[in-house]
């Protein structure tokens, strides 16, 4: 007799139990390990030691950990409200059916494809003094160079264009995306209203895509606090600190000092600050939109 | 006003271009040469004669085309049941799993590293794989496309008492061919360029992957002798890439905005 096909059956599972596995073994279990040996003072020959929060303690009595906290959130407050607002308007501009329309899709979303290395590789050619594109651009306007990978105040700025440069596609495609979801008599409504085109957006297209511009915001934060590549190629974090992110020093801490308590107790204050940025920012629009 | 931020994306890529077709001894003069001939092919030709870039090539290609096919085989297994078939826990492990989408790698790393220690896995290929297998994310889109199969189906097949691995293998399977497409290209998008496991699990210079090993050679950079060199070597790392690119664009937007819309 044939077995009922939703029937609960242990075997069933054996179906994810590979997955599980993989699960559990690399993502589960280190995440526990992690919080484990950030209470923990661990040696090199891998003997630990309780020893409770005091790895912690020394994290936020490290001021180059506080300047790290610092750096990242100015560059996470900065690059993406505009990697949302340059993907909104890309999106807004290229929402069309045109050949030249999806072309500019593909290039503006190509940057995405490469590899950190490249990206790096590539804005360092453009920004390097003496012989980047930008100096010798520089010098044919008669400006002053500037040291875009070594002033204090141009080098987390000039990550942050490197950054946008490369993560613009993915803001772009999914608001591109969502613009297609709307429907059509929407506009004709509008159109024979004959509304202008800003009512048009601000009544229209924007409480239609208000969700997808939570998305985007949320992926956005998440992704822009796992700053490291960037800042590690480009500046290795300098000049004097002001461009190091907190994964470059949890970076320095566990893997070149081999602090490997003091590492992992910063990359727990990391995980929480992402979840309680990402939380807020959901908590924060989803209550306006109650209002 | 989009043209305009079309020349500022192209600018960056065009230079790079220029630099790499241009003699290194010129550009020591003044990187301004680019803008004017003779143009030579000779920084392409000399990536020969390092044979590590090749090595690294191919350490790239083993390591991304070998987590593909992992992450292929688990999403789908797990997908397959997830969507379809009825087991103690079955919610409550789907959620569990979906929450393992939002764990940044920071917060594992360490741990992470110690474990691959233990087991002796650093600079080796499966130590490089393993970790981009356990990423969720394969598994919540294959849930979504088996959800999306019609029922019929597959229950007129298991009403012939047809084994589940079965029913999975050759009726189901094929019909998410196109999904497998495109979680594949992701995933071998996101392994070719990662960055921050590799540069932490591969210390020997053999085992790196293109993208540290290109990233391992571009110390001392301003005082370089060789930006042509290295601007060829950029461009040469990413050409598969951009080949898969330009091959599967369709595939690669579907996977970046399709889940994402609803």
């Amino acid at each position: 007799m044939a077995e009922s096909y939703r029937r609960s059956h242990w075997s069933n599972a054996l179906f994810i139990l590979p997955y599980l596995t993989v699960f559990v073994s690399l993502l589960v279990f280190p995440l526990c390990w992690g919080v484990w040996l950030s209470l923990n003072k661990v040696d090199l020959f891998g003997g630990a030691r309780f020893i409770g929060l005091k790895n912690y303690v020394r994290v936020f009595n490290d001021p180059v950990f506080a300047q790290a906290v610092w750096n990242t959130i100015v560059f996470v407050l900065v690059s993406v409200p505009t990697l949302v607002a340059l993907g909104l308007f890309l999106a807004l501009a290229l929402n069309k059916t045109s050949r030249a329309s999806s072309f500019m899709r593909g290039l503006f979303f190509s940057s995405s494809i490469l590899s950190v290395t490249i990206v790096t590789l590539i804005w360092r050619f453009v920004f390097i003094p003496g012989d980047g594109l930008l100096a010798i651009l520089f010098d044919a306007m008669g400006w002053q160079q500037i040291g875009f990978l070594s002033a204090k105040g141009w080098s987390l700025f000039s990550v942050g264009v490197a950054t946008v440069w490369w993560c613009l596609g993915l803001p772009m495609m999914l608001f591109l995306a969502a613009l297609q979801q709307i429907p059509n008599d929407l506009y004709e409504a509008a159109a024979l209203d004959s509304a202008s085109r800003w009512r048009t957006f601000t009544r229209v297209t924007f409480p239609s895509i208000k969700s997808t511009i939570i998305l985007v915001a949320i992926i956005q934060i998440v992704m822009q606090f796992q700053l490291f590549g960037q800042a590690q190629l480009m500046t290795n974090g300098g000049p004097a600190g002001t461009s190091r992110p907190i994964v470059m020093y949890i970076y320095e801490t566990g893997f070149v000092r081999w602090d490997v308590g003091k590492g992992a107790a910063a990359s727990e204050v990391l995980f929480l600050i992402i979840l309680v940025a990402a939380m807020v920012q959901y908590w924060v629009t989803s209550n306006k939109e109650e209002a | 006003m989009a043209c305009a931020f079309a020349v500022v994306m192209i600018a960056p890529v065009l230079w790079i271009l220029g630099l790499s077709l241009k003699d290194n001894t010129l550009l020591m003069r003044g990187t301004d040469a680019v803008f004017s001939s003779p143009y030579t092919l000779e920084n392409y030709g000399n990536l020969f004669h390092s044979s590590l870039v090749f090595r690294w090539l191919l350490n790239s290609t083993i390591v991304a085309i070998g987590q593909t096919l992992g992450v292929l085989t688990l999403s789908s297994l797990a997908g397959y049941a997830f969507a379809r078939l009825e087991f103690p826990f079955r919610k409550t492990l789907f959620v569990i799993v979906l929450f393992g989408l939002a764990v940044p790698e920071q917060a594992v790393i360490i741990a992470r590293h110690q474990m691959f220690s233990w087991l002796n896995m650093h600079n080796s290929y499966l130590g490089l794989m393993l970790p981009g297998m356990s990423s969720a994310f394969g598994v919540f889109l294959m849930t979504q496309f088996f959800r999306a199969i019609p029922k019929e189906i597959d229950e007129a097949a298991l009403l012939d008492n047809t084994p589940r691995f079965r029913i999975f293998w050759r009726v189901l399977s094929p019909l998410t061919i196109p999904a497998q497409a495109t979680l594949g290209i992701f995933t071998f998008l996101l392994a070719w360029n990662d960055y921050w496991w590799p540069l932490i699990s591969a210390t020997k210079k053999e085992m790196f992957t293109l993208t540290i090993g290109i990233a391992s050679t571009q110390t001392n950079f301003a005082q370089s002798e060789g930006l042509g060199f290295l601007a060829a070597q950029a461009v040469f790392a990413s050409l598969p890439v951009v080949v898969v690119y330009i091959f599967f664009q369709r595939h690669i937007v579907t996977a970046v905005s399709g889940g994402a819309v609803k």
